[in-house]
């Protein structure tokens, strides 16, 4: 008789219930099989009512973040068969408003990546005609790492800082912020400053240092933040000690 | 302010250890040959030392400050009492501060 | 206002018009962050208790301080201050105080490579170099801390 998993999952019907509520399934335990094999065997034989997001099942798009006995990962990455033999705990990621079962509101974050601007920032664009803009494989090492970035929540989902302050912007915001600072080709470091020097911004973090454990795509978002906390303050330095110097 | 917290994290990772081992564990214990009463006050009397000494004091004291306000925003979860812990935690380390710099400014 | 005050005032309208709009209420679960937070997982205890070891250094700070105090007022003063200094109770204090500075030492340190990064040359000098230099600087630290102290000005 082929074995079995028992799989754990938070669920929360706001039509039925006011608070969450575990409830147990049990699926195959197939060595090849992810956390996600066994959400989408619960919900095409068990129980189709189950509701989770999930897309591209291998690791790039982000979609399907949980936290999977404690720990923040994308379901689409992590072995059942390595989880077991106990019981298996699904929860949503932490820090958002569950919707329904392993759905959350991400509303929040939105909002909060585009107050940073991630985009490229310029004077003024180079026209066509002129080609596009050149960067050396030294300038694309500077950001490449943040930009790995697949917003996955996970990094928010362990920052104990955003589930206290309702307004920290956040480790993959700053991080994504970082990623456009430190592009050659933007020239908009100053107007996302505002935004990031804000008590809300970089200065909640503290370094728990928890995000760039948990990141899939080793994004770093700490050292990131830690690394402009470093620019800031040596930028506002200069600017009182060498005021005459290039703003 | 950051820029008090952090340089006083990296003073205090980087002299305090020793310090203290000297002065709470070597000296008081005899684990060491203690320097005599007028060598150390000579040591702790010159400018410089004076003036080391202060600085790490100084920016302990507000690494302490800056980080502990913090540990009780988000530990205790009391970022609602934020104007009286940044009283404390700030012009505590002030005060303290200006009173290191009294105590060394009139020590022979 | 925030988004979901937004929504929820939406709903609360549409309600009041329509009373069997109740069952479709959004009623998004957001849990309250428990105060004990911190023991849920080790490496946020682990990251508490490394906050606190501003606790030791801001009382390390002061008692060098009351130290200097008490040397100004005389050989006696500072004597008996010795003796306070190695009496059971106080050392085994100072011994759980030093433990606490060297966490933040070594806590301190090991976060250096991933806050600073360093480029000679165009190319980034590894993790480990830089944790190393900074071990370095407190062995040298350490060093002439000791030296300075027990042999004072040469």
């Amino acid at each position: 008789m082929a074995s079995s998993i028992t799989l754990q999952i938070r669920r929360y019907r706001p039509e039925d219930e006011r608070e969450p509520v575990w409830e147990s399934f049990e699926v195959p335990d197939r060595p090849e099989w992810m956390v996600l094999d066994g959400l989408n065997y619960i919900k095409d034989r068990l129980d189709g009512s189950l509701s989770y997001r999930w897309a591209c099942r291998m690791g790039v798009c982000g979609s399907c973040g949980m936290v999977v006995n404690g720990k923040p990962v994308l379901t689409c990455a992590t072995y059942l068969s390595a989880l077991g033999p106990d019981p298996v705990r699904v929860e949503p990621i932490k820090g958002f408003p569950v919707i329904r079962d392993l759905v959350v509101d991400i509303e929040d974050f939105v909002r909060k990546l585009e107050s940073v601007k991630p985009w490229i920032i310029r004077e003024k664009e180079k026209p066509l005609s002129e080609g596009e803009y050149l960067q050396t494989p030294e300038q694309l090492a500077e950001y490449k790492q943040q930009a790995m970035c697949i917003n996955c929540l996970l990094c928010y989902s362990a920052c104990p800082i955003y589930a206290l302050e309702p307004d920290f912007i956040g480790p993959a915001a700053i991080a994504l912020a970082q990623r456009y600072n430190l592009d050659s080709r933007d020239e908009g470091t100053e107007e996302r400053m505002d935004i990031l020097s804000q008590h809300e911004g970089i200065w909640c973090c503290t370094f728990v240092g928890e995000c760039s454990v948990v990141c899939p795509k080793d994004v770093d978002p700490a050292g990131a933040i830690q690394r402009y906390k470093v620019k800031a303050t040596t930028d506002w330095f200069k600017s009182v000690l060498l005021p005459w110097g290039k703003r | 302010m950051w820029a008090l917290f952090s340089s006083g994290g990296m003073l205090a990772a980087l002299v305090l250890p020793a310090l203290t081992f000297v002065l709470w564990f070597g000296i008081p214990l005899g684990w060491i040959a203690a320097p005599s009463y007028e060598a150390l006050v000579a040591e702790i009397g010159h400018p410089v030392a004076k003036l080391v000494l202060l600085g790490v004091v100084t920016l302990s004291l507000f690494h302490w400050g800056h980080r502990f306000r913090y540990t009780l925003y988000d530990g205790l979860q009391l970022s609602h009492l934020y104007g009286m812990i940044a009283t404390v935690c700030y012009g505590g380390a002030a005060t303290l501060s200006l009173l290191a710099a009294w105590v060394l400014w009139t020590f022979p | 206002m925030s988004y979901h005050s937004r929504v929820d005032r939406r709903w609360a309208t549409r309600r009041a018009a329509n009373p069997e709009y109740e069952p479709y209420h959004p009623k998004w679960h957001r849990k309250r962050v428990p105060i004990f937070w911190w023991l849920e997982r080790p490496a946020y205890t682990k990251f508490i208790t490394r906050e606190l070891t501003s606790l030791a250094v801001g009382y390390a700070a002061v008692l060098l301080m009351v130290q200097v105090w008490v040397m100004a007022r005389g050989p006696g003063a500072y004597e008996r201050f010795l003796a306070i200094l190695a009496s059971p109770a106080i050392v085994t204090f100072h011994a759980v105080v030093f433990l606490f500075l060297l966490f933040h030492s070594v806590t301190w340190l090991n976060l250096a490579p991933q806050a600073l990064v360093v480029r000679l040359g165009g190319r980034r000098v590894a993790d480990r170099v830089v944790l190393a230099g900074h071990y370095v600087a407190w062995l040298v630290a350490t060093a002439v801390v000791a030296a300075y102290l027990l042999w004072g000005v040469p």
